[in-house]
């Protein structure tokens, strides 16, 4: 009755979920084969050229590079803290908007009133173009705000927790959640309260902003070559981090078992200090690098994002930084390459089919294990 | 509202209000024997609630005449009751059960779209197609449809603890949007139906059948008998409240009537054998396993009812507006509204459901605008047009002509914060502290064998 | 592995089931009376590894009818995890579980449940929010009113007011039984300990079942508290009931059980009468020294 790993074939057969989703697995990498090849058989197949292709890939990677960032601190908290922050999403947002005004600030020199700049334009008249701001002509500034945005969203995400969720430290996950509920509705309308409402243009345009890679016939745009560069910086120093410190090592610890970390001496709240500064530092830069990516900046676009950081969490398993970053990746990639086979307007529809899968048959995620209390 | 503790002691059964207790204790001011007796009863504590915030509303509005008062409560009194309806259900899911459905959008949307599609003529004017059948088949195969997607998204319920299924029902709610949005789903439906969603135009509603209860064919200057009567005493004829003002509350008597269906059908589902299997598996599915209870059939029984009743306030609510579309209308936003609405009136109190709704609408959701609206009038400045320039001017006055202008914002940083409030200190919101017991019979004290019986 | 002895398993010492008295029949009375003759509880071949660690390797032992049977063993040795096999909390990986004579192994928690095998837990579950009287009128199968729509429509509501009415006067029975009826009224979370294992026990007891299976029920419960409710089950048993305990006082194992099973790393080491086990030197090298 119980279960044997003794044969793969045994264990698929045990569980129908992994094997329905082997099939599945099977019938689209057969399906994009065809597809490259040129080949069609009825249903299977069609044209798919491997540009497009190539460019698919790379968006996802792109996109999941920041989702994955962005989940590292979400993750974080679920295990350390043991509750879902449904106010994550607005901490990429407050880092977005503080980092890209200070990058204004320093981008666009004398001539622009500042209450222009520090507010993304939501306050004088003053055009992207007019201020200028892109990584290939002003470096420094664009480098400046990525700091800005990961200090203050830290500052931020520490105050927070001082003020809202430390009073509630002993509460269950739920009530936890419901807290971080209205916490996110603080800090989104906040936002739309100094910034406004309207969607706009943050980064300048500039010509040959492209950057070819002829053997693979990939174009790729210099804002997503600095985001990647960046993202995986800002990962090693992480990855350095919790595997050389003492801190880092403190972290595991507790993401993996808060009761045992705290017999062992591990000072719990120093700790839980140290989650809410990375983790919200991690989160300001990657809504910093969304929004450079994008080029536009709106107040709940962190909002929108938070079900796909929850879903690249999920994936990789919660409490595991690692698992954030595949995780992230995964939905990335699904995000952008679900266009061969399915309408463009479910594409987000299908990265969370891709978590509800998840959850349902392998809640402990891709490098799961750790169980949350 | 009293401040007893949270964990009650021996409380009386909620209907029970032996003499012997209040002849028993000190002699109270007759202000607190009345907030006593007003509390015990259900119906006493909502009308007092809607009388509270009925004097509010006269007293905001007043200065600009009598339509603005009636109109006004009219506009509370809608809102409050479509707030309180959604509660309920929701109520049935999380209260009650202890199911963390975030998916009431979505539901709701079910709702409200399948009858429209149902209900809409084949040949519109505009927008998409529909079957054209009656209303009240519409209003059928719209809770159908949702307790149907509720059996569906039952399923990880039965597996998945609370904070999984948040997050599980929230993706699905966001898909059945995405879906409804998607104008390629549109296209497929009238392609192979012949009916359509509208996509992200949405559809228009079909008329309001209490309207057709006023005026002939629902068309303003040809009344029925009845609007002649009620337009005659109350409206242009009498009194002088606006026909629409009159047909409006002629609406919200019927979302009345439908509210007072919703509370009894809970009621009696909540106050049985059903009920306590409901409470137990909130406490603790294992000890409802191991005395005979099966939970898994339960938990689906239980979404695919509260999934009806979604469906039916959705249609209530938005069917009777006369548009819907799928964004902003049913985003995540508006699960957490209702919410609210629970955790206000107290999770697993149905009385503290409705209470919760009316107040959440009154204070929460248009109280905060209107109030924001008011104030701005008797200020004599122009609105600085963005905070930045506000904060520059250095100018108070014109910092408040901002900050009253922009009163939206300003109310959802209030709405979170009353969250927070309320998780920090009173969890159990306005009337979860009283002690309702499941049970289709008295079970307090005097219900013991030979203390004589009271039964229900 | 080692199978239990049938002949060394039957106690000699065994009363049958006592005559009931005339007067008074309560319901649990009259079930007790109707308890079909089978061995009511067997577990064969019992084995249960949950990864890499086995907790049960090849148990069997059997239950006698109206027996009040002692489980015991040192930390580890299996006990819990056996009872979680027998009530379906857990499958079994091997072996099987029969309850008169019918097999259960591995059917979900409920099922068994409804059949007449009830458990209490070791630490005390009680439903903290609903009150204690509320607890005990959850517990009974199979009633009327736990259809929904039989509890919402009018015409059948009456039904289940009547039972309920039932259900209520069987529960306030029970709390007198066990005299915690003083606390009917309060939330079961504001119980003291030993309060809350009188509460598990009323509510097990209120399924109507045939065995009832007692997860240290006397852990934490003071001395007058024990005597009390080793009285209620001797009186319980003398109305029929089969009581199988798993309990960590040696005493009250030996004084009160006439059959005693011995469980260590996983299986069943030795079973007889509290005689024969306090002189078994498996049993003894087993505790290492523990006062038997």
């Amino acid at each position: 009755m119980g279960t044997t790993d003794s044969t793969i074939a045994g264990s698929l057969r045990d569980r129908p979920g992994l094997l329905a989703t082997v099939l599945v697995g099977v019938v689209l990498a057969v399906d994009l084969g065809a597809k490259l090849a040129g080949v069609e058989a009825g249903p299977i197949g069609g044209s798919l050229s491997t540009a497009r292709l190539g460019s698919n890939l790379w968006s996802g990677v792109v996109i999941g590079l920041v989702i994955g960032l962005a989940g590292i601190g979400l993750s974080m908290t679920y295990s350390i803290l043991n509750f879902a922050n449904f106010s994550h999403g607005d901490l990429l947002s407050l880092g977005a908007f503080t980092g890209w005004g200070v990058a204004f600030v320093v981008a666009a020199g004398s001539g622009i009133p500042l209450r222009a700049l520090l507010t993304v334009r939501a306050a004088g008249d003053a055009t992207p173009g007019e201020i200028g701001a892109h990584i290939l002509t002003t470096p420094a500034a664009v480098l400046v705000g990525l700091v800005v945005a990961f200090v203050v969203t830290a500052l931020a995400a520490l105050a927070l927790d001082r003020a809202f969720y430390r009073p509630m430290r002993d509460r269950s996950g739920i009530s936890l959640l419901i807290a971080s509920i209205g916490v996110a509705l603080v800090v989104r309308y906040l936002i739309q309260f100094v910034y406004g409402s309207g969607r706009r243009g943050v980064t300048a345009s500039v010509d040959a902003s492209n950057v070819a890679f002829a053997p693979l016939g990939l174009s790729v745009d210099a804002h997503e070559l600095a985001l990647s560069v960046a993202a995986i910086a800002l990962m090693l120093a992480m990855h350095f981090m919790l595997q050389h410190t003492k801190l880092g090592t403190a972290m595991r610890a507790m993401a993996d078992n808060k009761d045992l970390a705290s017999i062992t001496g591990i000072p719990a709240e120093r700790v839980v200090t140290a989650t809410w500064l990375i983790g919200g530092g991690l989160a300001g830069a990657s809504g910093y690098l969304y929004v450079m990516l994008r080029g536009t900046i709106q107040f709940d676009f962190g909002w929108l994002l938070l079900l796909l950081i929850f879903a690249a969490v999920i994936l990789g398993g919660i409490g595991s930084v690692y698992g954030a970053i595949a995780g992230g990746l995964v939905i990335g990639i699904v995000f952008t390459t679900s266009t061969i086979w399915i309408p463009s307007d479910f594409n987000e529809a299908a990265a969370f089919a891709v978590m509800i899968l998840v959850l349902l048959f392998r809640p402990q995620g891709i490098f799961g294990g750790v169980s949350t209390a | 509202m009293s401040d007893e503790p949270a964990t009650g002691g021996s409380g009386a059964g909620e209907d029970a209000a032996p003499d012997s207790a209040e002849a028993d204790a000190s002699p109270d001011s007759a202000a607190r024997v009345l907030l006593d007796a007003i509390q015990r009863s259900d119906l006493g504590v909502v009308l007092v609630t809607l009388g509270v915030i009925y004097v509010a509303a006269a007293l905001v509005t007043f200065p600009d005449g009598l339509n603005s008062v009636v109109g006004l409560m009219q506009t509370l009194t809608f809102l409050g009751l479509v707030y309180a309806l959604s509660a309920l259900a929701l109520n049935l899911h999380w209260g009650y059960t202890g199911l963390f459905n975030i998916g009431v959008a979505g539901f709701m949307a079910i709702g409200v779209y399948t009858m429209g599609v149902v209900v809409r003529p084949p040949d519109p004017a505009f927008g998409p197609p529909g079957l054209g059948l009656p209303l009240p088949v519409g209003i059928v195969a719209g809770m159908a449809l949702s307790a149907l997607v509720g059996l569906f998204a039952a399923l990880p319920a039965l597996r998945l603890r609370a904070d999984y299924l948040a997050i599980v029902t929230l993706g699905l709610s966001e898909i059945i949007r995405l879906t409804l949005q998607s104008s390629t789903v549109d296209t497929f439906l009238r392609e192979t139906f012949a009916v359509g969603t509208g996509g992200g135009r949405g559809m228009g509603m079909p008329d309001n059948p209490v309207r057709a209860l006023f005026l002939v064919d629902g068309r303003a200057g040809n009344p029925t008998a009845l609007g002649d009567a009620v337009f005659g005493t109350l409206g242009e004829g009498g009194v002088g409240i606006s026909n629409n003002i009159l047909v409006g509350w002629g609406y919200v008597l019927v979302l009345a009537a439908f509210l007072l269906g919703f509370y009894v059908f809970l009621e009696r589902l909540g106050r049985s054998p059903f009920g306590r299997t409901l409470k137990a598996i909130r406490e603790d599915e294992l000890v409802a396993d191991s005395l005979g209870k099966n939970v898994d059939l339960i938990k689906i029984k239980v979404f695919a009812i509260g999934c009806a009743l979604m469906g039916l306030a959705g249609i209530l609510w938005f069917g009777s507006q006369g548009n819907v579309s799928p964004t902003p209308q049913f985003m995540p936003l508006l699960t957490f509204y209702i919410f609210v609405a629970v955790i206000i009136g107290g999770a697993g109190s149905n009385a503290g459901s409705v209470v919760g709704g009316i107040v959440f609408a009154a204070v929460l959701f248009e109280g905060p605008r209107r109030l924001g609206a008011v104030v701005r009038d008797t200020i004599d400045a122009s609105t600085p047009p963005s905070f930045a320039d506000a904060v520059a001017s250095l100018d108070p006055v014109a910092f408040l002509a901002y900050a009253t202008d922009n009163v939206a914002p300003l109310q959802f940083v209030f709405l979170g914060l009353a969250l927070i409030f309320i998780m920090h200190r009173r969890p159990e919101g306005l009337l979860g502290h009283r002690i309702e017991t499941a049970a289709a019979v008295d079970l307090s004290a005097d219900s013991r064998p030979d203390g004589g019986d009271s039964d229900e | 592995m080692s199978s239990p002895d049938a002949g060394a398993g039957a106690n000699p010492e065994a009363k049958p089931p006592e005559e009931l008295p005339e007067t008074d029949d309560s319901p649990i009375e009259e079930a007790a009376q109707s308890t079909p003759p089978g061995l009511p509880l067997r577990v064969d071949g019992l084995v249960k590894r949950f990864g890499g660690v086995t907790a049960v390797d090849g148990a069997s032992f059997e239950v006698e009818e109206g027996s009040l049977t002692g489980l015991i063993g040192p930390n580890g040795a299996g006990k819990s995890t056996t009872f979680d096999c027998i009530t379906g909390v857990h499958d079994p990986t091997a072996g099987h579980v029969y309850f008169k004579d019918e097999e259960i192994t591995g059917l979900e928690p409920h099922r068994i449940a409804r059949k007449g095998l009830v458990r209490t837990f070791q630490i005390a579950r009680e439903l903290g929010e609903m009150t204690v009287l509320e607890n005990l009128m959850l517990a009974p199968k199979g009633q009327r009113g736990e259809s929904a729509i039989r509890a919402v429509t009018p015409g059948l509501r009456g039904a289940v007011v009547e039972e309920e009415l039932d259900i209520r006067e069987r529960a306030w029975e029970t709390l007198e039984f066990f005299e915690i009826d003083h606390l009917a009224t309060e939330h079961a979370a504001n119980l003291s300990g030993g309060q809350r294992k009188l509460l598990e026990m009323a509510r097990a007891l209120m399924t109507d079942p045939e065995v009832v299976l007692l997860d240290e029920p006397l852990a934490g419960v003071n001395p007058t508290l024990e005597e009390k409710l080793l009285d209620r089950i001797h009186e319980l048993r003398g109305e029929g009931y089969t009581f199988l305990l798993v309990e960590h006082d040696m005493d009250v194992i030996m004084n009160n059980c006439e059959h005693i099973i011995v469980m260590h790393q996983g299986r069943v080491l030795a079973e007889g009468t509290a005689a024969e086990i306090r002189n078994d030197e498996r049993v003894i090298e087993a505790y290492l020294g523990e006062d038997v």
